[in-house]
């Protein structure tokens, strides 16, 4: 007996009948977790909704069935949707800090769910729930704790409230919307622990909905892949992972970073075709070195390639040969001078310490990676370097140069030759300037003549995997790795001799983030560039970095070559961060 | 695959607030309407068929009993209504443009300054900016000209510092929050100069809810002068004015002549309507821009 049963399901643009997801076949049995997986834009949330018997506005569920139990979703109406949302089936948001009314207790909020569906009968039973279910998810159930308001909770807490809200009245399905993205790696094997415990013990089926192919290798049973709103493959989860056999799953796993495989990510170019303009044929055979006429032509039907793995492609099994792994070589970390040195840095936020005495160089031609969780300094360390944080005292010594604390008060020469690119390329690009305006600024400010400096950009644009036909060309017309590009073209059209990365593959898919990674490692072999990686995602460390400098509370606790320090790690804080980051190659060897 | 899907599509500037804005019905009923009453009041004097203090009659009387002919009869000194409509209408939108033109110049740039600038002068700007705003906008119109006589000078500089703090206030908002994005920390990074990022980086972003709020201050402007005008304050005592001839003829309004107070009163009532639809065009199409533009 199934607890989930999805056939054939069909979600329309409401408007123009434009297919987001179609064909969609799903079915989860009680106690299971099934990974769905696919980039942003695939479908994924859309189908995860759907089990809730829920489309967005401008959105429709046009065809097929969803089946919970008896309860056949998509017929129901109003009235006993909201009366089987949270009691038959129940959700857990991407965001708890928005999921959770920042005005009521966290007690209350428990209590009205259960109020809601008349579960418990009496208070005093739902009142024991309540404290029930916070231990299943691991807080305490005391009244003291039960009258905190959800700003007192730190993030991973209050994505615990999300998941005993979510369980308090025993669903037999729930649907897990990339519950861990914005957690720390420890927060994130916790929340993890605790769906495994709690879908296994209470026998509920969930589905789990996210892009980070480590973290289902680690907690699901099944995984099923999506791309442009059909799923390409499916089955269980080691079966999966060692032997995928359509061709973006098998980009898609040459394009996660993982921290124990010794291999360079592989990235893919392209982006999926948005609904309304998706091919007849197989809506992958665009991005596909594999792709023959037939694949353009017909969209393939489901092959079995093993018992319970599903795919659907033309050449099941073949291997592109872009995703055959290289064994990652590790330049020898360069032992020249120093590009760049910090002595004894100490930077407050606000008048709060929040960066601790840091020393550290970055040589010439080396990539340094700084790693470290949210709220550790990172950001704020590397901000200073660039000038765009002032309060920061000791001493950052550029080229033999002591650099001034603002980029305001540094020459020209000193800020032009130490880059910045963002994290947020939708933020970091002027959304009324043209890409050839915004890469062309920092040669004017050098006082290059127009027209050297627009062959230079056009030359930096091909440089960077775009074409110079990019100039003329504005932000919101860009995808978010495109943006990427312009943004490290800008970053590197003045040619810095150190050049900063904050966090700049986060808002990323992990195809585009493999391909943007790929292009930093390329530019600093040719450019012979100096780099600050900052990251809190230790396993890209591995595909670019020569060294590593690991950040806690505002001190660096480790610092070393990559390899040293991945394999072997001194600090019990390395340590830990190492066991808690989901593994692809340890959970399919181990399990 | 990137490249060539990107050289097809045709490069293009996000489409501006206007364009969006035009698309609606509001907006076009609206322009049409403001179009329509600017043209009267900046060209009807030159198809009057009167001097503007040429009497033709008896005060007060409806065109019927009018020897000369007459469309809507005379006002209050025999003057023909009609002739004084077509000549009342420029003095009010000339000095109702220029007052939120100087508020909009001078509230922009404050405001800029303020957002720019978080801290001290921040505090002191806005702080300026909340006095004048204690102030209610027609009282102290009304206090600094009978002080110092009606002027039109005056009545712009009135009406439009008392309208800066408005324009900074909501500038100021729209501005804090492009002042975190990091393409202004870009510039700051590359030594652009302050001023440079107000004029290039913060200015454009604003723009939207700007001209949102200019249109809305255009609309009161009309109405503070008109107001003013009709309390009897104006540079000029004999010129026709909107505002003036709704009190000038407002003893005819309960008798046989209304028409020397309603027709103005309708065309500053269209006028307001006509730029108020504009602005709620403008500000939908502002909503509906900055949602398409991803603040991610």
């Amino acid at each position: 007996m199934s607890a989930l049963v999805i056939r054939n399901l069909r979600i329309e643009v409401a408007d123009s009948g434009d297919d987001i997801v179609d064909e969609v076949d799903l079915v989860i049995a009680p106690g299971e977790v099934l990974g769905l997986v696919g980039e942003s834009g695939s479908g994924k949330t859309t189908v995860g909704l759907s089990v809730l018997g829920h489309a967005r506005r401008g959105v429709r569920l046009a065809g097929g069935s969803v089946e919970i139990g008896e309860s056949a979703m998509m017929e129901l109406d109003e009235r006993s949707l909201r009366a089987a949302r949270g009691r038959l089936v129940s959700y857990v948001p991407q965001d708890p800090s928005t999921a959770l009314n920042p005005a009521l207790r966290i007690g209350t909020q428990l209590m009205e769910v259960m109020e809601f569906h008349g579960f418990g009968g009496t208070r005093e039973s739902r009142r024991a729930r309540a404290a029930e279910v916070m231990g299943e998810v691991l807080l305490p159930g005391t009244p003291e704790f039960l009258r905190r308001y959800p700003h007192q909770l730190s993030g991973g807490q209050q994505q615990r409230v999300g998941l005993a809200m979510a369980f308090a009245c025993r669903p037999s399905v729930i649907v897990l919307d990339e519950p861990t993205t914005g957690l720390d790696v420890s927060t994130q094997a916790h929340v993890l622990a605790t769906v495994r415990e709690l879908t296994r013990q209470h026998g509920v089926a969930a589905l789990y909905v996210t892009h980070d192919l480590a973290v289902v290798a680690n907690l699901a049973d099944r995984v099923a892949v999506m791309y442009a709103g059909r799923i390409v493959e499916q089955g269980p989860t080691r079966s999966i992972f060692e032997a995928p056999s359509h061709p973006y799953t098998r980009y898609l796993t040459a394009a996660a970073p993982d921290i124990s495989g010794g291999r360079a990510i592989v990235g893919l170019s392209g982006r999926a075709p948005s609904p309304g303009k998706r091919p007849v044929g197989c809506a992958f055979a665009l991005r596909c070195e594999l792709a023959t006429e037939a694949c353009h032509t017909s969209f393939p039907a489901i092959t079995e390639v093993a018992v319970g793995h599903t795919v659907r492609c033309l050449r099941p099994g073949e291997v592109p040969e872009r995703t055959r792994s290289q064994g990652i070589v590790f330049a020898g970390a360069a032992a020249g001078e120093a590009a760049l040195s910090l002595r004894s840095v100490h930077a407050a936020y606000t008048r709060h310490a929040v960066v601790h005495d840091v020393s550290f160089d970055v040589r010439r031609g080396e990539c340094l990676a700084l790693v470290g969780e949210s709220g550790s300094g990172k950001s704020t360390l590397s901000r200073s370097i660039g000038g765009l944080h002032r309060e920061w005292t000791g001493e950052i010594v550029l080229n033999g140069e002591v650099l001034r604390r603002s980029s305001r008060d540094r020459p020209t020469s000193q800020r032009l030759s130490i880059q910045y690119v963002f994290q947020n390329p939708y933020s970091s690009l002027h959304p009324r300037r043209s890409v050839g305006e915004s890469v062309e600024r920092p040669l004017r400010i050098a006082g290059i003549g127009r027209d050297v400096a627009r062959r230079t950009v056009y030359e930096m644009l091909e440089r960077v995997s775009l074409t110079a036909a990019f100039a003329s060309r504005y932000p919101d017309q860009l995808s978010g790795g495109e943006r990427q590009r312009v943004a490290i073209a800008r970053a590197l059209v003045s040619k810095p001799s150190v050049l900063i990365c904050d966090e700049v593959t986060s808002a990323l898919d992990v195809l585009v983030q493999a391909a943007v990674v790929e292009l930093l490692v390329e530019l600093q072999h040719e450019l012979g560039l100096s780099m600050l990686f900052v990251t809190h995602n230790l396993p890209l460390v591995r595909s670019l970095a020569q060294r590593v400098a690991v950040m806690a509370d505002g001190k660096i606790v480790e610092l070393g070559p990559t390899e040293q320090v991945l394999a072997s790690p001194e600090q019990e804080y390395t340590r830990r961060l190492l066991a808690d980051t989901p593994s692809i190659s340890t959970a399919i060897g181990a399990s | 695959m990137t490249a060539a899907a990107a050289v097809e599509a045709e490069p293009r500037r996000p489409d501006g607030v206007v364009r969006v804005a035009m698309r609606m019905w509001r907006t076009r009923v609206g322009a049409i309407i403001t179009v329509a009453l600017m043209l009267v009041a900046f060209f009807g004097r030159y198809v009057a068929p009167y001097g503007e203090n040429e009497g033709i009659g008896v005060a007060m009387k409806p065109a019927s009993e009018l020897k000369q002919p007459s469309l809507f009869g005379t006002g209050e000194l025999g003057r023909d209504i009609w002739t004084r409509f077509l000549y009342g209408g420029r003095p009010i939108l000339v000095t109702a443009f220029l007052a939120t033109a100087f508020a909009l110049v001078f509230g922009t740039l404050i405001g800029l300054v303020a957002a720019y600038n978080r801290g001290k002068l921040d505090d002191l700007l806005m702080r300026a900016m909340d006095v004048i705003l204690a102030f209610p906008q027609i009282i102290l119109a009304l206090l600094v000209i009978s002080m110092f006589g009606a002027t039109n000078t005056l009545i712009i500089l009135t009406v439009g510092v008392s309208t800066v703090p408005r324009i900074a206030r909501v500038v100021r908002g729209s501005a804090v929050s492009v002042v975190e994005r990091d393409f202004v920390s870009a510039a700051e990074a590359l030594g652009e100069s302050r001023w440079r990022i107000i004029r290039s980086e913060l200015l454009p972003n604003v723009s939207a809810p700007l001209l949102v709020e200019a249109n809305l201050r255009l609309t009161f402007s009309i109405g503070v002068i008109a107001g003013i005008a009709f309390l009897g304050f104006t540079a000029d005592p004999v010129a026709a004015n909107w505002g003036l001839m709704i009190n000038e003829n407002r003893g005819g309004l309960l008798g046989k002549q209304p028409w020397g107070t309603t027709l103005p009163t309708i065309a500053i009532a269209l006028l307001t309507i006509g730029t108020g639809l504009i602005g709620d065009g403008l500000s939908r199409a502002a909503a509906g821009v900055d949602r398409a533009r991803g603040d991610a």
